[in-house]
């Protein structure tokens, strides 16, 4: 029961306001709302989170955002059994950051397993670290088809 | 204002006990909550209990109730949920409700019920703490959302797993003289490097385990106790609490736990001391990289410093200020809507002298209790203090 009617992993529910805005960004066309003061938030909105405002307005997002940080996960929730291991990170684009999946690295490294070493090196070192460019995009899960907010890289 | 004191502290053993009901669990850390402080049940006037996630596990809620009647109380009680601070907003209304001079005696405290759901079902329960709509669906979890958290630490001020394992190492060395404690064995900074990824860079050592238990505190007013003949010689000096933005990517910054720098500053402005003044502390460390977020945040070490205090030995055992000396949610474990109120039953045993570790702290008179919900989107501190 709770898969059918938790949040994102929902067939059957309807999220008004957040369901439009991912469907623009599956279009390409994804956008952040923006107060007169520039604080970015996602929808639904009625008030800016930041200071309150009232007046938002829907802004394209950049075709292009960064990785502020991101992690392999390993031990995944159900809606993930099957994507697991997989890459998950949060991104800057313009007045907003996603939370994404990362596609098109390898989540898991050439073979040498996880260094150890005290250092954070690991799987994704070379295809993902903080300040790659990434590209946004919406995909679904392996694991029951849900959609979900994909990152890809791109060429600088 | 009246003064606060812990005049009864109660804990279940912690651990891995799946046929336990909650109700069960709950009573037991109140009966023995009753028994410490020399309190009859008649006397308390509110019951404060905290519960994240028990309509998945039991698939029970309207909690309060049942574990009024669970613990042998007839007065108004209501569940509170903070996800993991969930029993530290339930100390906090009861001990600002003694304060106001609401009432006398009250009953907080809290229960988790997690190890009949299978890894996956206390995966998922456990990430309905953070933002559903935003996170969960893509694919963030508990323990990834902290290891997005590590890795963003590092790239702000360095330092990596090696440091992270000296915090898990130290917290299992804390639990093993801890009777209520899930996990009683060492674990080597190797050990703990070499263990397998759950969300990198956290590795399972990294992570604190599934936990059943609860825990239950009588708190009075400082007349009660006098007039009571009461021994209660703690009392709790400062409470505070702090809100931050639900998701972590709509957070300021990605290193740093601004709600509990805002409940740490009112607790200890509330207390009348400083960072300087505290002895002792029990903090949230679901996470290695949570222990690290919460003593910079309590001003204990600069933003970018925290990470190698466990290593160079600052918050050890026998360091100038020892940090989860019960074990912390990493080796005693995290019965998550029972955890604020086992900090606080732990830092009033450390302070009574009749804590296993206490001997560590023998003139310790200040404790700090910090309780973090989600990725510390909720923040409750506490100031505990002898005061006879
Ligand atoms: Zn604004």
């Amino acid at each position: 029961m709770s898969d059918e009617t938790a949040g994102n992993g929902a067939s059957a529910t309807v999220n008004a306001g957040y369901d439009e805005w991912i469907d623009a960004l599956a279009e390409g066309a994804g956008y952040a709302l923006v107060c007169p003061d520039g604080h970015g938030s996602l929808p639904p909105r009625r008030v800016c989170p930041e200071c309150g405002s009232s007046s938002l307005s829907e802004e394209a997002l950049p075709e292009r955002g960064e990785i502020e940080t991101y992690t392999v996960v390993h031990v995944p929730s159900p809606r993930f059994a099957d994507d697991a291991p997989y890459v998950t990170a949060v991104a800057r684009f313009g007045p907003v950051r996603l939370t994404g999946v990362v596609r098109g690295v390898d989540p898991v490294n050439d073979g040498n397993g996880d260094t150890g070493d005290g250092d954070n090196a690991d799987a994704v070192d070379d295809a993902v670290e903080v300040g790659t460019a990434v590209e946004v995009t919406v995909g679904e899960r392996e694991t029951d088809g849900g959609r979900v907010v994909v990152f890809r890289p791109v060429e600088e | 204002m009246t003064g606060v004191r812990v005049a009864g502290v109660g804990l279940t053993q912690f651990g891995s006990q799946p046929e336990r009901t909650g109700r069960d669990l709950f009573a037991e850390a109140a009966d023995r909550a009753f028994t410490d402080a020399g309190v009859d049940r008649d006397a308390v006037e509110e019951l404060n209990y905290g519960n994240f996630m028990g309509a998945l596990a039991e698939h029970q809620g309207h909690q309060a109730p049942l574990m009024a009647e669970a613990a042998g109380v007839r007065c108004p009680a209501t569940r509170y949920e903070s996800a993991c601070a969930s029993a530290g907003v339930a100390v906090r209304e009861a001990v600002r409700t003694v304060a106001a001079g609401d009432a006398d005696v009250v009953l907080a405290g809290g229960m988790e019920r997690m190890t009949n759901l299978d890894t996956e079902g206390a995966t998922e329960g456990l990430a309905i703490a953070a933002d559903d709509l935003f996170e969960v669906g893509a694919g963030v979890t508990f323990p990834g959302a902290y290891a997005l958290m590590a890795n963003a630490y590092f790239e702000a001020h360095g330092g990596g797993r090696e440091e992270l394992a000296h915090v898990a190492s130290k917290n299992h060395e804390n639990a093993l003289p801890n009777e209520y404690a899930q996990f009683r064995k060492a674990v080597s900074v190797e050990e703990a490097l070499a263990a397998p990824p759950v969300a990198e860079p956290l590795h399972l050592y990294d992570a604190c385990p599934i936990t059943d238990g609860a825990s239950a505190l009588v708190f009075v007013s400082e007349e009660y106790a006098a007039d009571n003949d009461l021994d209660a010689p703690v009392a709790v000096t400062g409470t505070g609490q702090g809100t931050d933005r639900m998701a972590l990517a709509d957070r300021a910054d990605l290193a740093s736990t601004p709600a509990a720098d805002d409940a740490a500053a009112a607790a200890y402005d509330d207390a009348g001391i400083g960072p300087d003044d505290v002895d002792l502390a029990e903090v949230h460390d679901c996470f290695t990289i949570a222990e690290v977020l919460a003593i910079e945040s309590l001003g204990f070490a600069e933003p970018g410093e925290g990470i190698a205090a466990a290593r160079d030995g600052h918050t050890t055992a026998d360091g100038d200020l020892p940090v989860n000396l019960s074990g912390g949610l990493k080796a005693k474990g995290h019965p998550v809507g029972a955890t604020g109120g086992s900090q606080i039953a732990e830092v009033t045993r450390l302070l009574r002298g009749d804590h296993p570790n206490s001997d560590h702290v023998a003139d310790a008179e200040v404790g700090v209790a910090h309780n973090a919900g989600g990725t510390v989107a909720s923040a409750v501190v506490h100031v505990l203090e002898v005061a006879e």
